[in-house]
């Protein structure tokens, strides 16, 4: 069990201002696991997610990642788990200058081990992950030619270019008609299908946490009140856990 | 809590935004020393900041020129020195106007738009995409900035004191019959090294200054759309000031070297 144990958060404090967004925090997440963090906007869903991924520093707790304490290393060991983790930001955050193709070339034209695949290789993977989100005849477009669906899909398939281990979701669904967030639930199964991926998915939308979710955990007022499957959440007598549900 | 009084949230910021600066500009040696160069993107600011600028710079180095000498042929008429005029007007446009002017139009144009432009890439997580998938965003928005505004500017200085040169000539031309090669040779009788080294020099820092405060400003920025204008109106004022500061500081040191 601990083996498979891919990340680890304890006691994780966080503050703004003197204001306390994160109050002692406990997470872990397994291999090939979906876990679903759901919270009011606001409840620092997101600020757990950039800690894990050291885009913001902690106050107190530690984080540690495929076995890695990533508060505690070094830059270069940073860079090591950051390229086995897949981030997909909550617009996409695509490259506004560049077109989709040139998106999905940047990270691993900057990796050591996959320039060395050359550009054939790369531009084959471009267009492998491409379809496999269904976005394939967007390719030479620019960020501005998509629609809002369109950009998390290209936006995941950005963060697949690297095979990640775990990927975590920022809203996923969060902006979207029903129909778009519907096919980015099935898209988010299909990928751990695919690439054998776990998962940390962060919403508000109860849909995507159903469909998406193997665990689920409710942070409100920077804590886990309440961790479980869906089922055993939606049955919870705890009137901070029934707002999500009714 | 403390309410803190306006005045003081203005120097702090101020302090802040020196100290973040300094170490904003430490950041770039290492990066350009240790990382690997972004040579094509580098390839690409030296377009956007150099060609895009070519024209503004042109037409203002030409008028600059020209505005000049019609202006004070009359007052050097009347003390009986007209033949000074070209040397006059084109040493007061290389060593002081033609950089000062160049870089405050350097910074409104391609300083906001370097601040604009970083500060909408972090408010829609795009240079935090950059870092999580472990490139490294400094090294690709940054150091190709402001090593393409610090070899650029110096260059379109160069080309717009030619223009300046041409300027004047016209404008003297149209109140005399002086010939192209008698302008040239009163325009550099007098001229020498030691106006032209100092004032190049300052070129180069007035292209790096310009490059480091609006990466700067944008880098740093937040705080959703109203954070890109702030960025891109600070990258513009900084700039500016800084400019102004340095020509001092530049006019003092020739002073004392060169006098």
């Amino acid at each position: 069990m601990e083996q498979d144990r891919i990340l680890h958060i304890s006691n994780l404090h966080k503050s703004f201002d003197g204001r306390k967004v994160i109050d002692g925090v406990d997470l872990s997440l397994i291999s090939r696991e979906n876990l679903v963090v759901l919270g009011k906007s606001g409840s620092g869903k997101s600020v757990i997610m950039k800690c894990i991924v050291r885009l913001l520093e902690p106050d107190q707790g530690s984080i540690h990642v495929f076995g890695t304490d990533v508060l505690n290393c070094s830059e270069k060991v940073l860079n090591t788990v950051r390229k086995r983790i897949g981030y997909l930001f909550q617009e996409g955050a695509m490259y506004d200058s560049m077109t989709v193709r040139e998106n999905l070339l940047f990270p691993v034209k900057r990796d050591e081990k996959m320039r060395r695949l050359g550009e054939k290789a790369l531009n084959e993977i471009v267009e492998r992950n491409l379809e496999s989100v269904g976005l394939i005849d967007a390719i030479d477009k620019l960020p501005a030619e998509l629609s809002g669906g369109m950009k998390k899909r290209a936006g995941l398939a950005r963060t697949l270019m690297l095979s990640p281990e775990m990927i975590i979701y920022d809203e996923p669904t969060t902006g979207l008609d029903p129909h778009t967030a519907g096919s980015i639930n099935e898209l988010i199964l299909k990928v751990r299908e695919i690439y054998d991926t776990s998962s940390v998915i962060i919403t508000h939308d109860i849909k995507c946490a159903r469909v998406t979710g193997d665990r689920l955990v409710i942070l409100h007022d920077g804590k886990i009140i309440i961790g479980g499957t869906y089922e055993e959440l939606k049955n919870s007598q705890d009137e901070e856990v029934s707002i999500f549900f009714n | 809590m403390e309410r803190k009084s306006p005045i003081r949230i203005t120097t702090e910021q101020f302090f802040h935004d020196i100290a973040g600066i300094t170490f904003f500009t430490m950041r770039y040696f290492r990066n350009l020393f240790r990382s690997r160069f972004e040579f094509n993107e580098f390839i690409l600011q030296c377009f956007r900041t150099g060609y895009n600028s070519l024209l503004l710079v042109g037409i203002t180095a030409l008028i600059l020129g020209l505005v000049l000498t019609i202006q004070i042929r009359p007052i050097i008429a009347d003390l009986g020195a007209e033949a000074w005029l070209p040397n006059m007007v084109f040493i007061s446009v290389v060593t002081e106007l033609g950089p000062v002017i160049f870089a405050l139009l350097f910074a409104g144009k391609v300083g906001s738009g370097i601040g604009a432009e970083l500060s909408s890439m972090r408010v829609t997580d795009q240079i935090d995409a950059m870092e999580v998938s472990a490139t490294n965003p400094f090294n690709y928005l940054v150091v190709t900035r402001v090593t393409a505004t610090t070899i650029m500017f110096p260059i379109l200085v160069f080309l717009g004191d030619l223009l300046a040169f041409v300027g004047s000539f016209i404008g003297l031309k149209a109140y005399s019959d002086i010939t192209f090669k008698l302008f040239y040779s009163r325009a550099f009788g007098d001229f020498f090294f030691s106006d032209i080294f100092p004032a190049t020099i300052k070129t180069i820092f007035f292209g790096f200054f310009i490059g480091i405060i609006s990466s700067y400003m944008g880098y740093f920025s937040g705080k959703g759309t109203e954070g890109v204008g702030r960025a891109a109106n600070a990258a513009v004022v900084a700039s500016s000031l800084v400019i102004f500061l340095l020509d001092l500081i530049a006019v003092e040191i020739t002073d004392l070297i060169v006098y």
